[in-house]
């Protein structure tokens, strides 16, 4: 099972992004799947700002795919993830993964989800409705914690 | 050796990339960190937390005390914020 791990601009399409997983595949069972937007906190920002690191942003998320594959019996497992200006209600990221049942599809995806927000190297910036530009996005400590909850758990 | 810089990192430091040649002594993450910072108030900006910047060395995550011995590419970056 080769994940598949994509860094692009432009936008994707969800359906045709779970269609590609299953296409084909009659010993899939289950598919979890997580969709992240960029939120506008209340009519505050006009639209996120992602920079990333080229490269290694591919690099880091494959590791982590690897990673989740490892751990669950997965049949197919598919990141993407957008670069650019994003605005309130466009989507920025995609996890799904593909198995025979439904417990390591939501674990996977979760994990997936938990350490590419820890280790994937982007960074978003506010762009405020007011048209100024906003201060960059502080990390969560609940981030880490998200993503720490994992270590030493086993197909969890 | 090249030198990246992301997010407010890059803005402090004022610039995306650079070669640098730092002095022999200088073997670690930690130690071209502190290096750096002599080099002008952008670098002592960037760097003043040094604690919560993080660093990859070839493109791969690496702690303070990693050694920066044949590193091609070291990028220093604030905690990320993806997803």
């Amino acid at each position: 099972m080769t994940p598949t791990v994509r860094i692009q601009r432009e936008d994707f399409d969800p359906a045709a992004e779970l269609d590609a997983l299953t296409a084909g595949r009659p010993d899939v069972g289950a598919v979890a799947s997580f969709v992240g937007l960029c939120r506008d906190e209340g009519g505050r920002l006009s639209a996120l700002e992602l920079e990333h690191y080229p490269g290694m942003a591919e690099a880091e998320l494959s590791r982590v795919a690897a990673e989740a594959a490892s751990r669950w019996p997965l049949l197919g497992l598919t990141a993407v993830h957008r670069f650019g200006l994003i605005r309130p209600g466009e989507r920025i990221v995609l996890v799904a993964a593909a198995s025979s049942h439904r417990e390591a599809a939501f674990g996977a995806a979760a994990f997936l989800m938990d350490f590419l927000k820890t280790r994937a190297p982007f960074w978003k910036r506010e762009h405020l409705a007011t048209g100024a530009l906003g201060p960059w996005v502080e990390a969560k400590v609940s981030d880490d914690a998200a993503a720490a909850r994992w270590a030493g758990a086993e197909q969890g | 050796m090249k030198l990246v810089y992301f997010a407010w990192v890059r803005e402090r430091v004022g610039q995306a990339e650079e070669h640098v040649a730092p002095p022999s002594d200088v073997r670690t993450v930690a130690e071209l960190v502190a290096w750096l910072k002599t080099r002008g108030e952008g670098y002592a900006h960037a760097f003043e937390n040094e604690r919560i910047i993080r660093t990859a060395i070839d493109q791969v995550h690496a702690k303070p005390e990693a050694s920066i011995g044949g590193a091609r590419e070291i990028a220093f970056f604030p905690p990320m914020t993806g997803g």
